[in-house]
């Protein structure tokens, strides 16, 4: 996901909020140690550009790794963990270089503070784009060889022996001589240590970590209903519960209300209007609940969307035969196909898709006069700080953030505009007091709250020639800009084009050697997010459910047509090859059953899945394996990997199989999970994940394993009954 | 007032007697370890044991609680439960975790009445409990192994 933001700092994005107050401006700085009374020793990266005598130094709040003097090491993470497993893999970075044990490390999140914990790819707080561990390889590499090297200068001293006599193993610290001590004895004196700008950091070979599937660090917090762990079970004296009647159509303003029914409720303490809809205070949760459904609301529609869905795609399949402003263009397509024995054509419709994180958003807020303290699963710390900093009438870094555990987010938690936390501030400005706030949203809040994987339409003519090989792909998509209209625009948005909206398609590394992509990019007041994978949750659909037609058309099999295009992508190849041979691509198969195959890259890692199914006699399809190859570079955590995988296409599989969001009169018609049914357990297939052993450097894993997965269960269907779904979900083509 | 027992212990809550036993537990008692996720007995992520079954706590309201035994996924500790703990940290199961302590609730539920589950038998009590990070492929083998520890 939020890749586009390459290069934006501080300042460009606080000019593109309109905020002329920046937050504290990021250098890259050295290495920082301090100490302090009972702190142990604590390991960042200064903003001043030199290492601080620790004798000036105040222990600073902002460390990368913690040494505690029980001898805990914990981990700062600057990411937020939404069960990803970065804080795991932030985490085995450190211990690897410091040669912590396993069982002494702990994980805590980073205050929000853009100058030390920024994204290096993005240059402010946040985490997304399946980035937080490329970004991260080297930087927590290097804190944690500063802290090995602090601790093992202090033991020298300590024991008036050379430095490099000492060896630290297992989170002991220890010489020949006999002389050993834990890190936590040594965490006072480390931190009074000079350190050299220059640290030296293991190889490959020396990794004792990196590599092995170091345990997840929140398992245990995780499986015995540990309190406090996520934003939804925040809770702070003298705070009451708020929830936000938001207008069921986007547009929509607030009218008038009738309150009355809701004096009955126990616990409801007031209902005001708010610029985001009536806002209900509560002294619980369920009061706050039972007072809103309570309440009669009058909106006013005159400005708002009323289009429903069956006109939005009315409307985009005009467009898909309507000539496009060019997205990207190489050779020539017309002439291409025009040389082409053979042609095909498909027009492909993919439904507004919702996140639905299994924790619903929720948010804490306590406004005062001088700072504004918030407790959620942020996403993007920096945005929030500047949003609700800029609603509040205070500098960003005013803005404190306790930074919690999220239950999912998939991009629902990363919002352009810091929705749901300027959302809380302008709650907090409705309510007027300075009291804590917890705004929660029920389910259906959720679900019907937009910020959508926008609806497309795809049209594709694409063709072989006589000697069987590709020849022509004009490709023309139609649908919302996700950045366009948004503080982010000027970064992702060039000559009216959106990267996001066609990534995957003109980019394509397959050796095609003419192609068009146009984009027509509708108006719609929908708002839109992005969504596991962004653009290539359904470019990569396109991409390889043609290019699989394609290989029939030309009378070659799927697997040898694709990697006779990639001879200019060998690890693209190298998947495809691997997925094939695990899955026994070619060996025959049951009557009923079919196999299919796709292979995409995206957020630089390359992922091929081989899918097998089940016709049903109903007509429905059951997927019953899904053996996947996967390169996402150096595998920090191959468990990991094979868990992201694995729920990469547990996540897409559902959406296929039966996710939309429908609107009619510009209101969704869907509401809980009911009618926007996740998958479920016995949806779920046998998942066989192998690993490519790599040495370049590591890329996305939280998103790569779910473009893959609609094609190849698409193309597995198309073998199995000779139908080549186009309408998602599968629902609509009756294969679900 | 209404008097409950919850993971042994007696406890009064003045609250409507039809509020839902989930907020009962999340707001007054503050046992946030029963997550929120429906509100509708859609997705399974408040289940709770009342008299050692499962339930949608979301579902069950304070009156309907009254003179059962609640237990939680805070106090959870049987055989099966210990087995279900130990399994979901051999197979690392959580991502998000969100849903975990609902899962590991129906996944006790399920080994106290049947100790050798089929793989039929796991999707049948385990497919009214939604994973939105899709670990049902650990949990399914997750089961199978605290089948086994709890033979040993």
């Amino acid at each position: 996901m939020l890749n586009y933001l390459n290069n934006v700092n501080a300042q460009d994005l606080a000019k593109a909020f309109g905020l002329t107050q920046t937050i504290t401006p990021t250098r890259r700085g050295f290495l920082k140690l301090s100490g302090g009374a009972g702190l142990g020793l604590v390991v960042g990266f200064g903003v001043s550009g030199r290492l601080t005598s620790p004798a000036q130094a105040a222990p600073t709040p902002h460390p990368f790794v913690e040494i505690t003097p029980d001898g805990l090491v914990h981990v700062i993470s600057k990411h937020l963990d939404k069960g990803q497993g970065s804080a795991t893999g932030l985490a085995t970075l450190v211990a690897d270089e410091m040669d912590a044990s396993i069982e002494q490390v702990r994980s805590k999140f980073a205050p929000a503070n853009a100058a030390l914990y920024k994204n290096l790819a993005f240059g402010v707080q946040g985490t997304g784009g399946s980035t937080a561990m490329a970004n991260s390889f080297l930087q927590y590499r290097q804190a944690g060889a500063a802290a090995r090297l602090a601790l093992v200068k202090a033991a020298a001293s300590e024991w008036k022996v050379p430095e490099r006599e000492i060896e630290v193993s297992g989170g002991v610290v220890s010489h020949a001589s006999g002389r050993s001590s834990g890190f936590g004895e040594l965490a006072n004196l480390a931190a009074t240590q000079t350190l050299p700008e220059k640290l030296t950091l293991k190889t490959p070979e020396q990794w004792a970590y990196i590599g092995k599937s170091f345990p997840r660090v929140d398992v245990a917090n995780k499986s015995n209903g540990a309190p406090r762990t996520y934003g939804m079970d925040f809770k702070i004296d003298n705070m009451i519960y708020a929830m936000v009647a938001r207008p069921p159509r986007w547009g929509a303003t607030f009218k008038s209300m009738n309150a009355a029914s809701a004096k009955s409720v126990k616990g409801f303490i007031e209902a005001r209007p708010g610029p985001t809809g009536v806002v209900v205070f509560a002294e619980s949760t369920w009061a706050a609940k039972q007072a809103r459904d309570a309440i009669e609301i009058e909106w006013d529609f005159s400005k708002s969307e009323n289009r429903g869905s069956d006109q939005l795609y009315s409307e985009y399949r005009t467009l898909s035969e309507q000539k496009g402003p060019i997205a990207h263009s190489h050779g020539d397509a017309d002439v291409a196909l025009d040389n082409a024995v053979k042609t095909i054509e498909a027009t492909y419709e993919f439904p507004y898709l919702a996140h639905a994180p299994m924790e619903p958003l929720d948010i804490t807020i306590h406004a005062k006069a001088d700072e504004v303290q918030i407790w959620t699963g942020s996403q993007l710390q920096t945005v929030d700080q500047m949003v609700v900093g800029g609603v509040l009438g205070l500098k960003p870094e005013q803005v404190k953030i306790d930074t919690l555990w999220a239950g999912g987010s998939f991009g629902r938690r990363a919002v352009y505009n810091a929705e749901y936390s300027a959302e809380a501030a302008l709650v907090s400005k409705v309510w007027g007091k300075s009291q804590p706030i917890k705004i929660v949203w029920t389910r259906e809040d959720d679900i019907k709250g937009g910020y959508y994987r926008p609806m497309y339409i795809h049209k594709v003519k694409a063709g072989v020639d006589g000697a069987g090989q590709l020849s022509g792909w004009h490709h023309r998509i139609v649908g919302q800009s996700i950045f366009t209209g948004t503080n982010f625009e000027s970064f992702v948005v060039k000559d009216g084009i959106d990267h996001s909206s066609y990534e995957g398609t003109g980019d394509t590394t397959y050796s095609i050697s003419d192609m068009t992509v146009e984009l027509h990019s509708p108006k719609v007041a929908v708002p839109t997010l992005w969504w596991r994978s962004v653009g290539h949750s359904h470019t990569a659909y396109v991409m390889e459910t043609m290019v699989d037609q394609l290989a029939e058309l030309a009378g070659r099999d799927a697997v040898e047509f694709r990697l006779a295009m990639l001879d200019k992508d060998p690890r693209k190849a190298g998947v495809l090859k691997l997925a094939a041979e695990k899955a026994g691509w070619g060996s025959p198969m049951p009557a009923g059953h079919g196999r299919g195959v796709a292979v995409h890259k995206s957020f630089n890692s390359y992922v091929a899945e081989v899918a097998e199914v089940q016709m049903q006699d109903d007509g429905t399809v059951k997927v019953l394996k899904v053996t996947v190859a996967v390169d996402c570079g150096i595998p920090i955590n191959p468990d990991n990997i094979r868990a992201q995988i694995e729920g990469g296409i547990g996540y897409g599989l559902g959406a296929v199989l039966r996710n939309e969001i429908t609107l009619t009169n510009g209101e969704v018609d869907q509401a809980n999970f009911d009618t926007y049914e996740p998958l479920r357990m016995d949806d779920m297939p046998d998942i066989e994940v192998h690993i490519v052993a790599s040495t370049e450097a590591p890329t996305g894993i939280g998103e790569p394993g779910t473009p893959p997965i609609g094609p190849a269960v698409a193309n597995a269907i198309r073998a199995a009954s000779g139908k080549s779904p186009v309408r998602l979900p599968f629902t609509k083509e009756g294969f679900a | 007032m209404t008097l409950l027992k919850i993971n042994g212990i007696n406890q009064t809550v003045d609250a409507d007697p039809e509020t839902p036993l989930l907020w009962v537990l999340r707001d007054h008692l503050d046992l946030t370890g029963t997550k929120f996720g429906c509100g509708e007995g859609l997705c399974g992520a408040c289940t709770v044991h009342l008299d050692g079954e499962a339930v949608r706590s979301c579902q069950t309201t304070l009156a309907d609680a009254q003179g059962a035994d609640v237990t939680t996924i805070e106090a959870v500790n049987s055989k099966a439960s210990q087995a279900v703990q130990t399994a979901w940290q051999e197979l690392q199961v959580p991502q998000c975790g969100y849903c975990q302590s609902g899962q590991i609730m129906s996944a006790t539920a399920l080994l106290n009445e049947t100790p050798s589950p089929s793989a039929q038998d796991i999707d049948d009590a385990m497919s009214g409990n939604v994973c939105r990070c899709a670990t049902y492929v650990r949990i399914r083998k997750a089961i199978h192994r605290a089948a086994e520890l709890m033979e040993a």
